[in-house]
């Protein structure tokens, strides 16, 4: 008979592995979803998992494709994971996501089409605005009246979605766009876009940033006081208030990082890949971004490693698509299943399993 | 001997790295009140959840009546006629005494009967309790009463009892004891779990003595003295801690009337608590669990902020400070539960240093953590106070709790502060090391520090304490000196018979009935 | 429009929040949160749809929706009560992965219209003035929630097995050292909790719209979920928070189509706004938001010894 027991400290061991396993039980688990569809498997997996890097007719499109969907994830799932670590949900990104684009882009299509060095950071700051605005409203409501977080963030992303159908429909249409809905293409006005730094890289401002982000995050949790006290307030929090740390800080804190760095990356999706403010402008790494953090066991380098991989996928389902008629929803159900996957395994790093032989008693 | 109710041959049950029932032998007549006598740790939890088919042993025979007796689970137990009284309570605080009685119970009459039933045998056995009363609003004597009234509606052959005077007053304690004999004169077997000494030499007929899992000696406890029993239990000659004199010097810390509402429905408030403590001074704070000394103590450590003006260190008001300006200002605590509040389970021994520690130690220059120097710090607490422990990166949940204890008083008592606050020092620690944490309290306040105890351990206070103070309903009676109390006065302090403000509004059960001797006391005081 | 068909419209709008907030407001009583509720609804609504468009059937759909619902629900139980994984992220996985699921299977009934749910026949009870139109115009599944709702509550107080799932939710050890048998009693109410967040879905693809679109619950979990901290888990409250919300949604649709000089967007969002509001009053009632939930809810089993 089997039996779980705690172990008496994580294994360092499974705890990097279990991604690992996790992906790659996701591929027989994602092959045998995508054969009940009616694809050869084995070459669903290949087109979704090495195409893009690999195949040499689709490889220099796709390339760079990977880095100009992984900025975001990485950007919104670094945020979401200091929050994470310390027990706050903020699983609204989404609508952070939305918000930041929409400050951004309205403080620039105001100043359209004057022509100054100062535009574009000023969006990036009005961006950042945004984001952390919007994430301050379950923050605020948590911390004074203890208003359950995860619902608050989540309801916002709804109305953020509403607003942002207001935006392209009415606030910040584009005057010249013949009635159609959407604003003016921010990427196509030197001034205000986000375009390649690096020709044929797809290295744009907004994946800069996640870099930054990471090394910040990485040297905060490891070397910084502020780092052990947002793991502590999530992992025993009462001996975080005995330490000193104060709840409402921690939530105020986490919702600023997230809320900042998920408004970030709308910005810098609305000024680039994206270039305009439209109905369908979110298309979900608000969530992805979630996958991603717990992808990355919360760690800033594994999230980088984890939003470079949920890029891929994200290629790689629209490259299977194109060429195997795969739907499109099924990568996000595979997405979804990498997560179930992931948090099936994660107990082998706290747990072990052990024979427990019977004797007669 | 056929005659046995319940016999125990060979019962072995292993944990990893831990062997906490090695070949245990030994049996129970019927309607013989045995003792299991045992340090923490010497495997009587785990012998006890065999019994009542918790834990399945992994060798080992049981027989009941004769018969082979293997439960499966506690229901088995139960049918069986095994019943069992838990130390930390199976009770649902949401749920109402007679819905408590009834999830406990295999067939439970309807509604009704159940609480006639319940009125009956509380009656019979002087056990007061009210079926729809919330079990959350009962006082902790109050909840043991559910205990056993549950275990006794099922008329049981064998009472299992896991410490059950940790809870109680001398008085409660009485009661109990009167409880228990008549039951054993009803021909109900008792299996009394304690290492209390005194009380078993009163109340039992039999005693197994456990020691790191083995048998290691049974004995009649009437016919030992206390201190033979002791050094069966442990092994070793015990040696009481040294206690030197000091001279008082000035009030480090005082509290000030100080009255908190109660935070939560379940929570006790504080009324008007006043305390003064000096340099060099012990304050002993003892009382039944539950009368507000979590409370007291989350208002010393400073994560619930008391009234402006209401506590004092040194003189200058803290009330309103948190935790760590508190520490800087030279008041460091150590609260009751080791894992998940004085230290976080899945952080390294290191990373708990940082839980008190910051940049006045060393620790930390401008925000960022200097880990060597938290390392070191981490390696000196564990080799002042032979914490055993492969060393400072492992994680604080591995640690055994006498050894977490010993890590988690110490790292505050290596900083010399001048004041310390701790609560409940030795719960659930093996004689080894409550000795070494006792030793270092004394000593810490024989090098000038003011120091307050609260434990719900009687002898340990007066062992250690130069003053000593009872917690009631939130109300702190007023300290006296240890050297002039007599053991009759603490119960009536920790009944509250004697308290400043003894208001009507205390329930009937709390308040036992005031004696000329609590008024004798009460004017000496 | 006339009173009557106003209601009729509120009861269609509140029966599926209704019917996923009574099946999570039973397993939030064993302690278990799952906040899968917006995946097991979707999941729940084409599974139902499908169902009911193969066999022609909308009894069956909304059979096949129960099962597909707890079929999920019992994904996320074995990963939270075996395998000990967090509860928050576990049923954030549930929603993510039952968005993109059932997008997937539903690819092919996009645009198909439903076999018609029929209304239930009272004969002339129907014809009375007012009260025939509010009270027996209505289909099956509207009287089936509130007796779900009926035998939750019953169950929750008068029998047995209730007072096992709140002591469960209440204090899990103890339930466990009196020999219940936790996970099981739990993954129990995990696969009801997913039944019925499956039927609320079905009601919205086969009732309340009908028809299949991707994404089609639009955040109704997330607002069941919302509504079940709303009636402070008492079953009652769950049919009046339902009712108020569908009141809600009712009202801001006819302002939409009646053309009321305020944006249409703003009026789209009031319902998660209002529901904003709600949440932040009651967990501001400090003594009330701590009384009622279980002791135990989103906390990990695991039996030592």
């Amino acid at each position: 008979m089997l039996r779980l027991e705690k172990r008496p400290q994580p294994s360092r061991l499974w705890t990097a592995l279990t991604p690992i396993l996790a992906v790659l039980a996701t591929m027989v688990a994602g092959g045998l979803l995508f054969a009940a569809l009616g694809k050869n498997p084995v070459e669903a997996i290949r087109v979704i998992f090495f195409d893009p890097l690999f195949n040499d007719q689709v490889a220099s499109f796709a390339r760079p494709q990977i880095l100009v969907k992984a900025g975001p994830l990485i950007l919104i799932a670094i945020g979401l994971s200091m929050g994470f670590r310390a027990g706050i949900w903020n699983i609204g990104a989404e609508g952070q996501y939305i918000m930041g684009a929409i400050f951004g882009a309205a403080v620039g299509l105001a100043l359209y089409p004057m022509d100054h060095a100062l535009i574009f950071p000023l969006m990036v700051v009005a961006g950042a605005l945004g984001g952390w605005l919007w994430a301050m409203i379950p923050a605020i409501l948590k911390i004074a009246f203890r208003t359950n977080e995860i619902l608050v963030s989540l309801l916002l992303v709804y109305v953020a979605e509403q607003i942002l159908a207001s935006a392209a429909l009415d606030l910040l249409r584009n005057p010249d766009g013949g009635g159609f809905p959407g604003s003016r293409d921010l990427s196509e006005w030197d001034t205000a876009s986000n375009l390649e730094l690096i020709a044929g890289s797809g290295m744009h401002w907004g994946v800069v940033t996640a870099f930054i982000a990471v090394i910040a995050a990485y040297v905060m949790l490891s070397r910084h006081i502020l780092g052990v006290h947002l793991r502590l307030a999530g992992q025993a929090p009462r001996a975080a208030r005995f330490a000193g740390v104060r709840p409402g800080m921690v939530v105020f804190l986490c919702f600023t990082v997230s809320g900042v760095l998920a408004g970030l990356a709308g910005l810098f999706e609305v000024t680039g890949p994206a270039g305009q403010i439209s109905i369908d402008f979110n298309v979900g790494y608000g969530f992805t971004a979630i996958i991603v953090a717990f992808l990355g066991r919360l760690n800033p380098i594994g999230i980088l490693l984890a939003g470079l991989l949920m890029a891929l996928t994200y290629i790689g389902g629209e490259l299977a698509q194109f060429m195997l008629g795969l739907p499109a929803a099924a990568i996000q159900a595979f997405q979804g299943m990498l997560l179930f996957f992931l948090l099936a395994l994660d107990m082998l790093s706290n747990y072990r399993f052990r024979l427990v032989t019977r004797e007669a008693v | 001997m056929t005659s046995a109710l319940l016999r125990l041959s060979g019962i072995t049950k292993s944990y990893p790295g831990v062997r906490a029932n090695d070949d245990v032998s030994f049996e129970i007549a019927p309607g013989e009140i045995h003792a299991l006598l045992g340090e923490n740790g010497a495997g009587k939890s785990t012998l006890v959840k065999a019994i009542y088919g918790l834990v399945k042993p992994d060798a080992g025979q049981m027989t009941l009546n004769g018969e082979r007796y293997v439960p499966a689970e506690p229901r088995a137990a139960r049918a069986a006629g095994v019943a069992m009284v838990f130390q930390h309570f199976s009770l649902f605080e949401a749920l109402s005494v007679a819905e408590n009685v009834s999830l406990g119970m295999e067939d439970p009459p309807p509604r009704r009967r159940l609480a006639a039933r319940i009125r009956e045998v509380s009656q019979a056995y002087g056990l007061p309790l009210e079926p729809d009363r919330l079990v959350g609003d009962l006082s902790v004597g109050g909840r043991q009463r559910v205990e056993i009234i549950r275990c006794l509606l099922q008329n049981p052959r064998l009472l299992i009892m896991d410490e059950p005077t940790s809870v109680l007053t001398p008085q409660e304690v009485d009661t109990l004891f009167t409880t228990l004999r008549k039951l054993s004169a009803e021909c109900t077997a008792i299996l009394y779990i304690s290492h209390k000494l005194e009380e078993i030499r009163a109340l039992c007929d039999a005693a197994t003595i456990l020691r790191h899992g083995k048998v290691v000696g049974e004995c009649v406890p009437a016919a030992r003295s206390a201190r033979e029993m002791a050094e069966m239990m442990v092994g070793t000659d015990l040696t009481p801690p040294e206690r030197s004199e000091t001279r008082p010097g000035a009030v480090m810390l005082e509290a000030r009337a100080l009255t908190l509402p109660a935070a939560t429905q379940f929570a006790t408030p504080l009324r008007e608590v006043s305390f003064a403590v000096r340099t060099g001074e012990i304050l002993g704070i003892g009382g039944v669990a539950g009368n507000g000394q979590d409370e007291l103590m989350a208002v010393l450590t400073g994560e619930t902020r008391a009234p402006a003006g209401t506590l004092l260190l040194g003189g200058e008001d803290i009330a309103l400070a948190g935790p760590s300006d508190r520490r800087a200002m030279g008041l460091r605590t150590a609260p009751e539960e080791r894992l998940g509040h004085a230290a976080a389970p899945d952080m390294s021994l290191t990373e708990n240093m940082l839980l008190t520690s910051g940049a006045a130690e060393g620790l930390l220059s401008r925000g960022f953590v200097r880990w060597a120097a938290a390392r070191e710090a981490a390696e000196k607490v564990i080799e002042t106070f032979d914490v055993r422990t492969p060393g400072p990166a492992v994680a604080a949940r591995a640690l055994s709790g006498g050894n977490l204890q010993k890590f988690v008083v110490g790292r505050e008592v290596v900083q010399s502060p001048p004041v310390f606050v701790v609560n409940q020092p030795t719960w659930g620690v093996d004689a080894a090391a409550a000795a070494t944490i006792r030793q270092a309290l004394m000593t810490l306040a024989a090098t000038g520090s003011a120091v307050v105890v609260v434990s719900q351990d009687l002898d340990e206070l007066l062992e250690i304490a130069t003053w000593f103070a009872a917690m009631n309903e939130g109300t702190l009676s007023v300290p006296r000196r240890v050297a002039t109390l007599s053991l009759e006065e603490i119960g009536l302090m920790l009944g509250g018979g004697e308290r400043p403000g003894n208001g009507p509004e205390a329930p009937p059960d709390a308040t036992p009935p005031r004696t000329q001797a609590a008024e004798a006391a009460r004017a000496q005081a | 429009m006339s009173p009557e068909l106003l209601i009729d419209a509120l009861i269609i709008a509140a029966t599926p929040i209704l019917l996923a907030a009574i099946g999570e407001l039973v397993t939030e009583k064993s302690g278990v949160l799952n906040l899968g509720v917006e995946g097991m609804m979707i999941v729940g609504a084409i599974c139902g749809f499908a169902v009911a468009i193969e066999s022609g059937s909308p009894a069956l759909g909304f059979a096949g929706a129960a099962l597909g619902g707890a079929a999920l629900s019992l994904i996320f139980g074995v990963l939270t009560q075996y395998l000990l994984s967090n509860q928050v992220a576990t049923g954030l996985a549930l929603t993510l992965f039952g968005l993109g699921f059932s997008a997937m299977i539903g690819q092919g009934y996009v645009g198909v219209v439903p076999p018609a749910t029929p209304k239930l026949d009272f004969g002339p009870l129907t014809d009375i003035p007012f009260v025939g139109p509010v009270l027996f115009n209505h289909d099956l599944m509207v009287y089936v929630g509130i007796a779900i709702v009926a035998g939750v509550w019953a169950t929750l107080r008068y029998t047995r097995a209730g007072m096992i799932l709140r002591a469960v939710g209440e204090n899990h050890d103890a339930a466990h050292a009196l020999g219940y048998k936790v996970i099981r009693i739990r993954l129990l109410a995990i696969a009801f909790g997913g039944a019925c967040a499956g039927l609320g879905g079905a009601y919205l693809s086969l009732v309340r719209v009908p028809q299949w679109t991707e994404g089609m619950t639009a955040g109704a979990g997330w607002i069941a979920l919302a509504l079940v901290v709303f009636a402070s888990w008492k079953p009652w409250r769950i049919v009046i928070g339902a009712w108020l919300f569908g009141g809600i949604t009712v009202l801001q649709l006819n302002l939409q189509v009646a053309g009321v000089k305020v944006p249409v967007e703003l009026l789209s969002m009031s319902p998660y706004l209002i529901t904003i509001l709600v949440l932040v009053l009651i967990s501001s009632d400090r003594r009330r938001a701590s009384l009622s939930a279980p002791a135990e809810l989103g906390r990990v089993f695991h039996a030592a010894g």
